[in-house]
Order: structure tokens, then sequence, then C-alpha cells
């Protein structure tokens, strides 16, 4: 199914430029291995060596961390919104 | 005068009982720190089935939950011996933690240098000033990523000054497994789900794992404000940042769901806390908008959420008067989370 994926501006420059992007995918791990063959520049970015999800990546489906749900097997519908954030220090503290 | 006298005579017997019960001086300020109060909300809540309960941390004396990690922090520090009397202290912070350190600070007699970024909201340096706190400003742009970093290099280049840095100093969740943790559970016993804002994760963590200690079935939510600007400061995704306790105790496996929660939710929640009477700063309607999805996602629980702090230190914010549009707008150029 197709879902729009929001990048986050360190990966914009990968993605020519784009904000927004749309894959066709049935899961979380196919979103991110399809988004590093269209963009090769975030092939190393946003997976480890082994096929693991980055440390410093956060991925969200609508809104809920994915390492919280089915990790890269949470599955996906049509409409979904997938937003790829780093992990900073953050909160008021 | 006979009238008189007889209401006179009850009021006599309402305030002995309430001086009895309540009658206790502390011998200092630091004394009232923690034992904060649960107030129920539960009409907030869009599922009758699930209550919710808000646990005001914004009756700390320094006005947030950060007075708690910044006495743990600093009397851990004691014991270990890294402090005197005139110690110099230096802590990245975008507020509370700073503003709490600043008050035990003046207390007991240390100096205290914050960092942090210069766009956090004016009442937040006035506390601090009021307190004889000294301010540092790290780079514009980069939100506490920027701060943090700064007070590192700051910290190795003054080797003779303290640095207790909260995101990687165990007395940070410690305090929470000790004292919030074990409050939660003896004021609301019956609880089902914990909902706390993610930072340093000092509350997420120490509440966490206590609860899970006590009560395995207690479900963790974690709840974040979007990156927002800080991620613009970014040069590549290496440039982020996970708090080490978050990571040495296991966050990663002690959450059960953890969902970002956007300024325009945050705001909406805050103001609605207010009609209740609640007035509270913006990162609790921030855990409030993540409870009325837990209890939505729940056929029945008691749901507790923590308020970091009071909305005192937002009023400069106006987004108790701003439209949600013009409030939105506004925290979009100051840190108020």
């Amino acid at each position: 199914m197709e879902v729009e994926v929001r990048l986050p501006t360190v990966l914009r420059q990968h993605a020519n430029g784009a904000a927004v992007v749309k894959v066709d995918a049935a899961n979380i791990g196919e979103v991110l291995s399809e988004l590093a063959s269209k963009y090769p520049g975030m092939s190393g970015q946003l997976l480890t060596e082994s096929g693991e999800l980055h440390k410093f990546v956060n991925v969200y489906l609508n809104d809920d961390d994915v390492r919280y749900l089915d990790k890269l097997d949470t599955k996906l519908n049509d409409g979904d919104t997938i937003s790829i954030l780093p992990a900073v220090a953050g909160g008021s503290d | 005068m006979a009238i008189r006298y007889r209401f006179f005579q009850q009021w006599q017997v309402a305030v002995t009982d309430i001086a009895l019960q309540s009658s206790k001086i502390a011998s200092s300020i630091l004394d009232l720190i923690g034992n904060t109060p649960i107030v129920d909300i539960s009409e907030l809540s869009p599922n009758p089935k699930a209550s919710i309960f808000i646990k005001l941390e914004g009756q700390n004396p320094g006005g947030s939950i950060k007075d708690r990690v910044a006495l743990s922090m600093i009397e851990t520090a004691e014991r270990e011996g890294l402090l005197t009397r005139g110690s110099t202290l230096i802590e990245p912070s975008s507020g509370n933690t700073g503003i709490g350190m600043a008050l035990i600070c003046r207390v007991k007699g240390y100096k205290l240098k914050v960092v942090m970024p210069p766009n956090v909201s004016k009442e937040r340096r006035e506390l601090l000033e009021i307190w004889g706190a000294e301010i540092i400003d790290s780079p514009d742009g980069e939100g506490s990523n920027g701060a943090v970093k700064l007070a590192r290099k700051i910290a190795s280049d003054h080797p003779d000054w303290v640095f207790l840095y909260q995101y990687a100093n165990q007395a940070n969740p410690k305090a929470h497994f000790e004292n919030t943790g074990p409050e939660i559970l003896r004021d609301l016993p019956n609880i089902t789900h914990f909902v706390a804002g993610l930072g340093t994760s000092g509350t997420l963590i120490g509440v966490g794992s206590y609860l899970k200690q006590e009560k395995p079935e207690v479900q963790i939510w974690a709840v974040e404000p979007p990156a927002g600007e800080v991620v613009d400061g970014l040069r590549s995704l290496d440039d982020g940042y996970i708090p080490p306790i978050f990571i040495e105790n296991n966050g990663p496996l002690l959450l059960d769901r953890k969902t970002v929660v956007g300024p325009r939710d945050s705001i909406i929640w805050t103001k609605k806390l207010a009609e209740v009477g609640i007035f509270a700063g913006i990162s609790t309607g921030a855990a409030l908008s993540g409870a009325i999805k837990c209890a939505n996602s729940i056929d029945t629980g008691v749901i507790l959420i923590i308020s970091p702090d009071a909305g005192w230190k937002y009023l400069s914010s106006e987004i108790w008067t701003l439209s949600i549009d013009e409030a939105v707008e506004r925290t979009k150029s100051t840190i108020y989370f």
C-alpha cells in the first residue's frame, strides 16, 4: 500500500530536497528498504549492517514509535503516515 | 450575641482539628521537596471506564519535578565528597533542572552555572537569576543537544567544577525509584497505566522500574515532544542523542509505548486542564494528550499522568489568552517544553 513518509531536514538532501515522499510498502521494514533503494544516500543512515534500525533513528507510525509496536514488522494501512526523526535530547530538562 | 458565640465555637473546633492534623514546620525549604498531591481529573476522560489522575509536581518548592532530581544528584555528590561549601557546579538545562539546582545551591552555599539555549522563556531565566545562578547561552538553533554539548566542553575545560550531568546521573532516576514511584503506589494502588513525558528519561525509568517491580502489569507510556527546530540544527543522524540513563537502565525494554504529541494537542489539553481548575505547564498538556489516547485504547483502567510543573513559568507564552493557532505559532520560536 502507498504510505506517506515525512523526512527530517538532515535526510532531505538525499531525496532531492523533498520533505515528504510516497512509497509502496506493507510494513515498516519495507518502507526503509524502499527508501534506501530509491535514495542510496539514505541507506547507511537508516539501518545498520545487520538490518536493524539505526540507534539514533526513530520511526513513527502515526505518532507511535515503531520500536514499541512491532518494530520493523509493524504492519501498515493505506493512508498511514510514517515520520522519521533523529533521536535528540528533549524536554524542559 | 449567643448565635455568634455558637459559630465561634464551631470554628474553634474546626481550627483545632486542622492544626492538629497538619502542624508541621519544615526546618528547611528543601524538606518540602516531594510528597506531591494527586488529583482525580476523570471528568476529562473520553472513556467513562478509564479514570485519569494527575500528580502535581508543580507543588515542589522550586516549582517542578526537577527539584527531586536536583536534590538527589546534589546530595549524592555530597555523600561522595565531590562538593564542599563554595564549590562550582555546571549543568545543561533548558529550565527546570537548572531552577531546582539553583534553589538548592543557594540554600546549601554552592555556585551554579547553567548552560541553556537562548530561546527559553523569560520566566526561566529570571528564576535562575533570583537564586543566583549564572546563565551561559548555548548556540541558537541547536536546542538541548547544543546545551549538552557546550556544557560537556566547559566541564572538561574546568576540571575543578562539578558536572552532575542529569542525562547520565543515576541519582536522577533513583530519586523517582525511591520517592516518586512509592508515593504513586501508596496514593493510587489500583494504577494500571503510567504516562509521563520523555526528556532525560529519569521520571520514566525511575517510576517505571519501581512500578514494574511492585506491580508488573502496569503499562508504562512515554510521551515525547516533537524534535521541532532542534532537528534542523543536526548535521547528520549521527548527531542524535539518547540519554545514557535510558540505555543503562534498559529503557527500551521498560516502555510499553512511546508516542509523539505536538504543540497543538499539548496546548489544547493544557487549556482544558485550566477549565477544571488545574493551571499546568505545557508539557502537562502533552502528557494528558497521551493519557487521552491511552484511555481511548483500553476498555477499563486507572491512568496516572505526571504534571512536571505549573503554568506560572509559561505566562509569557500567553497560551491561555491567545487563540490555539496563535499559541502554536508562539511555541515555535521559544522552548516551552
